[in-house]
């Protein structure tokens, strides 16, 4: 089989794979934050935690218990990273040079910094190598929870739009946040989690709590191979769609992803929650079609660029690929050219930012297309929780459109969008490329700054700082690696991205969640924009593309495009 | 009523790290520990790397490349860098930018427009067709770029296949033989399409060495 077919039946395997899942799961998830019963356990924590579960919240005391619980993982994560030396387990990593049985160091402060902002941000952006950085229990107990956590609150926040549209509350009340917290990552993640970190082993992931194994090949290499809890880290990296390493190579690593199977499956995690998730949204509005649409918008974005990335790679422009016969720099010979240009494209339009190989050495139409991934917003089909959100403000922005063509008061499901609706959403939009594009130029104003940049000519060396601020400021955390990243400026910088880039828009989100609840809902009539066809879908498909077009086509311009024009 | 809020607020703080705490115990301890019990029990030998021992001694994981030749430490332009010479004895594996070293896993990160990239592509092109005895227009991509983990356990059929006369020549086997080892080492895709035909070079060469 040629492997240009192969790779198209594995798309499509994936797509089906997708699709059988999509509706008992999304159904699935619809009851577990409808559903008025707590189990058990969930009422234990709750007490531990001194909540009342039955207490509804309006919009501004929801983001309260956001943002508290954000700042308190932060500066928790930040914690056991400056005193892992003194923690257990901390001699299981490996030394820098390889050796083993060392007493790791405690991670500097602004490195801290900058990785607990990306782990709580669900940006997983990563300046350190994990293997030779973070010991065993900073793995396990600080990144990994908030692998799960930060995913729970991106789906709380979801929800809590999705309430807006769906129910009307005289007082505004838009669900509990520590509920929708408890039970995403209790009934969603943790199950799926469970299941699939075992699935993952028996692929040949690594679950161990020992010393590094030392072994003596054949050929003469001494190695001392780095094993540690990993399934249980990367099964919940890629469902949360958070994408932060165990190892330095990331999802390319054989301890991580180990066959093609695993491959797929670490995709299928990726896209699963937040393509699900519009079936979770129709459910709750009443109308199952009315997800179609959404699914459609952000399916068919995902599919156009799956097939543009396929296309580019296989062709292989640029000299060193046309040198060596195949775009395979970075790539494994696992997975090859399709599996590696479908991970990529997922990898970057989920918000998920791990890789199973290195965009910065993708033909120049392929890294700037992952680049371009991003800039969409994250939202074809996004994080999880943040795709669904990010989306629905796309489809407030549609209706506004179309509504201005036909000169009528736009309203999507029953809501009007007034004035204040659509600032909400306006400022939505703008918060993500204001903070991405001023850090880019700030860097690019400051000579230590551009002296980080690993490739020569001017125009992919600021695509990889251009890379870095976009991913950060939309919480993908994938690299353009070539850029040193670990420097004051940098994590500083990409740090306080990444905060603004998550947790901004989370605040415009729910003051719009708020405004909605409070509104009766009011009948459809002959001159409402239907909204549950795929009409819609294509509308709303164009409005991401445009948007993201006008905003970022000067700075694509100096880049992968000049880049990519000179090859 | 204000002394309530600010009470409240204070409330919503400690709640906060209260929620921090119990979701850490959750899933950063037991959900982990859980985890590595059942992979132990279940998967015991993948759990734990996939070692593979000749004699009773660990010589490889079968999932992670090793470099089959020779380190030796030189200075090149004032800085030591290890340089491997490959063993003509055994299949050789993919170029890696750490000389596979585990602790040093990643990629080259080089931008195909980058000539110094071009310039060791090519460099790789004309070693490896002279290591082989073979033109350079029969080397295969996989066989001049490096991977992206650095630790690619795996090459290419048409790799390995290019390297059989040599192998053979130096083991004194027949090529036949050789090539049938080869083709015996050849995964398909996964289900028939997914991911890339590949030969494992560890299991391979161990193959080999009870051969000869």
């Amino acid at each position: 089989m040629s492997p240009v077919l192969a790779a198209v039946l594995q798309a499509l395997f994936l797509i089906a794979l997708l699709g059988v899942c999509y509706v008992p799961f999304g159904t699935y998830m619809a009851n577990v934050y409808t559903s008025r019963k707590h189990l058990k356990v969930e009422k234990g924590l709750y007490r531990l935690m001194g909540v009342d579960p039955d207490a509804e919240q309006r919009w501004p005391a929801y983001l309260r218990g956001v943002l508290v619980f954000s700042a308190a993982s932060v500066l928790f994560l930040y914690l056991i990273q400056r005193i892992q030396s003194h923690l257990p387990l901390d001699r299981l990593a490996l030394g820098t040079d390889g050796s083993t049985g060392h007493n790791l160091v405690n991670v500097d402060p602004q490195q801290s910094f900058n990785t607990a902002a990306s782990f709580v941000s669900n940006t997983n952006w990563q300046s350190y190598s994990g293997e030779t950085t973070m010991s065993h229990v900073t793995q396990m107990t600080g990144l990994a929870v908030q692998n799960f956590v930060s995913a729970a609150v991106g789906m709380a926040v979801a929800i809590a739009l999705v309430r807006g549209f769906a129910r009307y509350r005289s007082g505004g009340e838009l669900g509990n946040f520590w509920v929708d917290l408890v039970r995403g990552t209790l009934r969603i993640l943790l199950p799926v989690a469970v299941v699939g970190a075992l699935i993952l082993v028996a692929g040949g992931v690594t679950q161990s709590l020992s010393m590094p194994e030392t072994v003596t090949g054949l050929g003469g290499e001494v190695q001392h191979l780095f094993t540690g809890p990993i399934a249980s880290q990367e099964v919940i990296k890629e469902l949360g769609t958070n994408g932060g390493g165990f190892f330095n190579a990331n999802s390319a690593h054989p301890f991580e992803n180990p066959n093609p199977f695993t491959n797929i499956f670490e995709i299928f995690l990726i896209l699963i929650i937040p393509f699900s998730l519009t079936r979770t949204f129709g459910k709750m509005v009443g109308s199952v079609k009315q997800g179609y649409a959404l699914l459609g918008a952000m399916g068919g974005v995902w599919l156009l660029f799956v097939v543009l990335m396929h296309v580019t790679e296989f062709l292989h422009p640029g000299a060193a690929a046309q040198a060596a016969g195949a775009a395979m720099e970075g790539k494994e010979s696992r997975f090859g050219i399709g599996g590696s240009s479908l991970f990529a494209v997922s990898t970057t339009m989920t918000s998920t930012g791990a890789v199973d190989s290195f965009h910065s050495s993708f033909t120049g139409f392929g890294g700037g297309i992952a680049l371009f991934d991003m800039m969409l917003g994250e939202v074809t089909p996004g994080g999880v929780g943040s795709g669904l959100y990010g989306m629905l403000i796309i489809a407030v922005i549609t209706v506004f459109i179309a509504g201005l063509m036909v000169g009528r008061t736009p309203e999507y499901l029953g809501k009007k969008l007034g004035s204040r609706e659509i600032t909400m959403a306006a400022l939505y939009i703008l918060v993500t490329p204001t903070v991405a594009l001023l850090f880019t130029s700030i860097s690019m104003a400051m000579p230590t700054a551009r002296a980080s940049m690993a490739n020569p000519g001017m125009a992919h060396g600021f695509t990889e700082v251009l890379y870095a601020f976009t991913s950060g400021a939309n919480n993908n955390g994938s690299a353009f690696a070539g850029l040193n990243a670990n420097t004051d400026w940098y994590n500083t910088a990409i740090g306080i991205a990444m905060l603004m880039g998550r947790f901004l828009p989370m605040v415009f989100v729910l003051a719009l969640a708020g405004s909605l609840t409070e509104q009766k809902p009011i009948p459809a009539s002959k001159g409402t924009l239907r909204t549950n066809t795929p009409m819609f879908a294509m509308l709303a498909a164009s409005v991401v593309i445009l948007v993201c077009g006008l905003t970022y086509f000067p700075a694509l311009a100096l880049g992968p495009l000049a880049e990519g024009f000179s090859s | 009523m204000a002394g309530t809020k600010t009470n409240s607020r204070v409330r919503v703080v400690w709640t906060g790290i209260r929620a921090v705490l119990v979701l850490t115990v959750v899933c950063g301890i037991v959900y982990p520990l859980v985890v590595t019990g059942l992979a132990q029990g279940i998967f015991h030998d993948k759990a734990n790397g996939s070692i593979v021992k000749v004699d009773g001694k660990n010589v490889a994981s079968s999932l992670v490349g090793q470099y089959w030749g020779t380190a030796k430490t030189v200075k090149q332009n004032g800085e030591e860098v290890t340089v491997v010479t490959p063993n003509p004895k055994w299949f050789q594996p993919r170029p890696s930018t750490s000389n596979y070293d585990p602790a040093a896993s990643g990629a080259s990160n080089l931008a195909l427009s980058n000539p110094e990239l071009t310039k060791t592509v090519e460099q790789r092109k004309a070693d490896v067709a002279k290591f082989n005895g073979v033109s350079e227009s029969a080397v295969p991509a996989d066989a001049v770029t490096a991977s992206g983990s650095s630790l690619d356990p795996q090459i290419s059929p048409a790799y390995a296949k290019l390297q059989i006369d040599r192998v053979a020549r130096v083991n004194h086997l027949s090529a036949t033989a050789v090539a049938k080892l080869v083709d015996a080492h050849v995964q398909g895709r996964t289900l028939g399409i997914l991911g890339d035909p590949r030969v494992n070079v560890l299991e391979l060469n161990l193959a080999l060495a009870t051969m000869s």
